[in-house]
């Protein structure tokens, strides 16, 4: 498929997504349970983004030693949890990072 | 001053405070993407077309890892579904649209601007509401066109030894922060990464995104049943 075939049909499947609720629901199809499950749906996705760009390397082994990816990700998420605060959890979790390759 | 003027004016207002976390989001997808390999003109495309943050990172970290086309899809698909959601909880403002501005609106209807017109919606039953959407929706989308564009002229510049991919599991990582601290929330984050990292290599097609995300909220279906027969 060629790139720009792959990003329509992504575009398509992204605007299907959002328009189908809108176009088609009668109120009584989702109920409150329908609508809590999809409530989780961040927390079920995108970790799987997150626990395998921090702790596999390019070739897909584990990188568990000498991996400064997992202590910058650590610090990030403790300065996410008190701050509350999406900029300051990407800095300080590029911060440390920078830290950890370039000054140890 | 018109009634839809100031309803779209009051749309861009709510959503700003919003964008500052979509501006580092908008430049470290447009590096990632010439870094992958893509044209400048498909990385503005991708904004342009598909026009969701998170969906396109995943779709850049698929597409670098060799991900099929309907693995890639399906997954921006699954990454996406959370806005059936959000769909769902605004249609009974929008039913007496006309199908034109039902397609309009559907088109921004992105998380910030969700979360802002869906609580004006609950204050306000003026008939202009929709237009709350429309001004929220068009402040996102010219920060993240922007942005992506700014990531696009940054990443000639940005030398590889930053290890700027490392930005993507930082990204997702703060838009979890207010999950952290509900214990089911915490047990779906933690099922999905262990089934995503020790599928990653198992999973056929590099699917895994969508089997941890499906078995994480098979879990989060269970634990929310378990918590409320227990009350």
């Amino acid at each position: 498929m060629s790139n720009w075939l792959l990003i329509i049909y992504c575009g398509l499947i992204t605007f299907l997504t959002r328009f189908s609720m809108i176009a088609l629901l009668k109120k009584e199809m989702f109920n409150d349970r329908i609508r809590e499950i999809l409530s989780f749906v961040p927390s079920a996705i995108f970790p799987a983004i997150i626990f395998p760009a921090i702790f596999l390397d390019n070739s897909g082994d584990f990188q568990l030693e000498n991996n400064p990816k997992i202590m910058a990700a650590i610090i990030a998420m403790l300065i996410g949890i008190i701050s509350q605060n999406i900029i300051a959890t990407i800095i300080s979790g590029l911060a440390s990072y920078w830290f950890l390759i370039f000054m140890l | 001053m018109n009634n839809k003027f100031r309803v779209f004016l009051k749309g861009i207002f709510d959503v700003s405070p919003l964008m500052i976390p979509v501006v580092p989001f908008g430049l470290i997808f447009g590096v990632l993407s010439i870094d992958i390999g893509f044209s400048p003109i498909e990385t503005m495309g991708m904004s342009l077309i598909v026009f969701g943050g998170a969906s396109q990172i995943v779709l850049l970290q698929l597409f670098s890892g060799g991900a099929s086309s309907l693995v890639i899809i399906s997954s921006v698909g699954a990454v996406n579904s959370r806005h059936l959601l959000y769909g769902a909880v605004v249609s009974e403002h929008l039913s007496d649209l006309k199908l034109v501005w039902k397609i309009v609106i559907s088109y921004f209807l992105v998380d910030q601007a969700f979360a802002r017109s869906n609580e004006y919606f609950k204050k306000n039953k003026d008939k202009d509401k929709y237009f709350h959407l429309f001004g929220g929706g068009i402040t996102c989308w010219v920060i993240w066109q922007t942005t992506t564009f700014l990531g696009i002229v940054l990443g000639a510049f940005i030398p590889e030894k930053l290890g700027l991919s490392f930005a993507v599991p930082l990204t997702f990582l703060a838009l979890l922060v207010n999950d952290f601290r509900k214990l089911i929330n915490v047990i779906v984050i933690i099922i999905s990464g262990l089934v995503a990292t020790f599928g990653f290599n198992y999973v056929p097609y590099k699917a895994y995104v969508i089997v941890a995300g499906v078995t994480a909220l098979v879990t989060a279906a269970i634990l929310t049943k378990l918590v409320k027969t227990n009350e």
